[in-house]
């Protein structure tokens, strides 16, 4: 069986404009930065391995990747240009207080889409990251 | 097919269309969206329908139309309270607009929508994201916008009103 998910990401258009904004506007912690050189023969060559954990869930990993990785030149240049116009969604962050975490969260520069709204199941939030990708933050009741 | 993506200049795109998922209830100004963009209102227009499938015009009034659906669905307004709400400005332009997006009046959606027992069993995120105000854009034909300038009874009366 399948017991939790450990590893979850987002491509990024810049990883180290990223891991500054995941580290200090959204306040997670920077897990691993792993460049694989430019000389290793096996596959992953050149990539960097960049992870960071929200405060309170340590033992997810969420991967910021780059659309290079894995990909030829023209889907990495599609994926950019999908990124930039703000098509993907990366998921649900939870919150014991949506309303003050957005508060927070706007006075770092962090860009909402959709202030606090009452929901049957909480209150959400909507806000996108710094390449374009597009979150829910959600206190559930 | 070399080119590389120009990703700030859609980046900047972007923006705009947040600030009119935003800020859809208020009166929202194509110019003054245009310069925070750094566009001329013009080029903007053209920019923003090239990567987006609609004006800016006709995106904002989709969103008001998305939004009025989803009110319609879950809160005890009344029709002329949620035209309001969303940002319309006459009773009027909305029911046609509505109308011409969803294929019945609003408070005929509001009756359908009754009958289903309460709000969509998926996350108002999804909603938003999901149920895009373009997904019927492109029946508009492959045509360059004459109306360039914009849905235009919609945005004149809103401009001049958002800084």
């Amino acid at each position: 069986m399948i017991t939790k998910l450990s590893h979850a990401g987002v491509l990024v258009l810049d990883q180290d404009s990223a891991k500054q904004f995941y580290t200090e506007k959204l306040g997670f912690k920077a897990r691993n930065d792993v460049r694989v050189g430019a000389d290793y023969a096996g596959a992953g060559q050149g990539f960097r391995w960049l992870t960071v954990s929200p405060p309170g869930q340590p033992d997810l990993e969420f991967i910021l990747a780059a659309p290079e990785m894995g990909h030829d030149e023209e889907t990495a240049r599609q994926l950019r240009e999908l990124l930039a116009k703000g098509v993907f969604g990366g998921g649900v962050w939870g919150t014991d207080d949506c309303r003050k975490t957005y508060e927070e969260l706007s006075g770092r520069g962090v860009t909402f889409l959709q202030e606090p709204a009452e929901r049957p199941y909480g209150v959400e939030a909507v806000f996108r990251d710094d390449s374009g990708n597009w979150f829910s933050l959600t206190e559930h009741h | 097919m070399g080119r590389p993506p120009d990703t700030t200049r859609l980046a900047s795109l972007r923006g705009a269309r947040d600030l009119i998922d935003r800020d859809f209830a208020t009166a929202i100004d194509v110019t003054a969206l245009a310069a925070h963009a750094g566009y001329s209102r013009y080029h903007f227009i053209r920019a923003f329908r090239a990567v987006y499938g609609a004006t800016p015009g006709d995106y904002l009034s989709r969103r008001r139309v998305e939004r009025a659906c989803e009110l319609l669905r879950m809160a005890n307004l009344t029709v002329t309270e949620v035209c309001f709400l969303v940002g319309f400005s006459s009773l009027g332009s909305f029911s046609s607009r509505f109308s011409e997006l969803n294929g019945c009046s609003p408070s005929e959606y509001q009756r359908r929508a009754a009958g289903y027992g309460g709000p969509p069993p998926v996350p108002g995120c999804m909603v938003l994201m999901w149920s895009a105000p373009l997904t019927t854009v492109r029946n508009r034909g492959e045509a360059p916008d004459e109306a360039a300038p914009v849905a235009s009874a919609q945005m004149e009366r809103t401009e001049g009103g958002r800084t």
